[in-house]
């Protein structure tokens, strides 16, 4: 009784103690990212169905990104997801200048991923590859030429580069709102060294949407990079 | 703390240091790897490389970045069965798509 008693700052009233809190928060928090995992792995399902079904036209569609621009930010997100470990270090340290620093490091690379995709984006959009019915209009002549018996696929390929690519930026916006949620609290003085939970649950959401990142890259990417149309 | 498996170390940064070494590095061979068709060799072989990848910096986020490596057993528990029930979801759907016949079929051909 003499531990309820006793106001232990940061400590909601239905915990026994400050282990017992953070270790209540973190528990929540992966049983949040199971469902995320079973959220996209239906995304990575059906990237294996149909890239079963339809491999030349992955390899076509695949072929269709620019490496260079999603290489890019996979780099981006890895060194985002160092600041972030960085950000949670310093937030059990009790530093608040230096967790700022990295809260704020993280969001201008979350930011820049954001933007690298919009010009990704745009310029599929511009090619006539957004696989809507007003926007499909892929070339069937020049360089990028999509041969037309293999457009059907093609099509597939993309809705799912869309799709799972469009889901990943969703949650990027997500968690740029969460780390300017968290530089606003930090700014606050809200975290201490005993009390740094928030800091940390966001550094593990941040992270998971890292991961989705590593394996969409491959996928998506470079599934079609040693492939030359045309050219066997 | 009798729960916990291990402690934290008093100094991750060295940790984390080395996990981002490891992605770089990692995503520089997975690149450098994609350009060669290796289904030359082996159909499904630059796809197994470029998972194989995945899942090695995949892995090593999680253990470090992520702390679990220094979890609780409970959060360790939960994290394995979380990718235990992806696995029953890919593999037996993909599975049931084999076993029913013609499929792959020659649609995309």
């Amino acid at each position: 009784m003499a531990e309820h008693a006793t106001h232990v700052e940061g400590l909601a009233h239905h915990f026994v103690s400050m282990e017992q809190q953070k270790e209540a928060g973190m528990v929540g928090m992966w049983i949040f990212l199971l469902t995320e995992i079973m959220f996209f792995g239906g995304l990575f399902l059906a990237y294996t169905i149909y890239r079963t079904t339809y491999p030349e036209g992955f390899l076509f569609g695949s072929h269709l990104l620019n490496v260079k621009l999603g290489g890019t930010n996979t780099v981006v997100l890895i060194v985002s997801s160092l600041t972030m470990a960085m950000a949670v270090y310093y937030s059990q340290k009790g530093d608040r200048k230096k967790l700022l620093a990295f809260l704020a490091l993280t969001l201008i690379l979350g930011l820049a991923f954001l933007g690298i995709k919009y010009v990704e984006y745009s310029t599929k959009i511009h090619d006539g590859l957004f696989p809507a019915a007003a926007t499909w209009n892929p070339p069937s002549e020049g360089e990028h030429a999509i041969p037309v018996e293999k457009q059907q696929a093609v099509h597939v390929f993309l809705w799912i580069y869309f799709l799972m690519t469009g889901l990943h930026a969703v949650h990027m916006i997500v968690g740029a709102g969460i780390l300017i949620t968290l530089i606003i609290m930090a700014q606050r003085g809200k975290f201490t060294k005993n009390y740094n939970s928030p800091v940390e649950i966001s550094g593990l959401y941040w992270h998971f949407v890292d991961i989705v990142w590593i394996f969409l890259f491959p996928l998506l990417y470079l599934t079609g990079y040693h492939f030359t149309p045309g050219g066997h | 703390m009798a729960e916990h498996s291990h402690a934290h170390p008093d100094n991750p940064l060295k940790y984390y240091i080395g996990v981002f070494t490891l992605l770089l590095v990692m995503t520089g061979l997975t690149v450098f790897v994609a350009k060669y068709d290796l289904e030359h060799i082996w159909p499904p072989l630059n796809i197994i490389v470029a998972m194989t990848i995945a899942v090695i910096k995949a892995t090593a986020v999680v253990m470090i970045f992520m702390h679990v490596r220094w979890s609780s057993r409970l959060t360790q528990l939960i994290v394995v069965s979380g990718i235990f029930w992806l696995i029953i979801m890919l593999a037996f759907t993909v599975s049931d798509y084999y076993t029913r016949g013609g499929w792959p079929t020659t649609l995309g051909q």
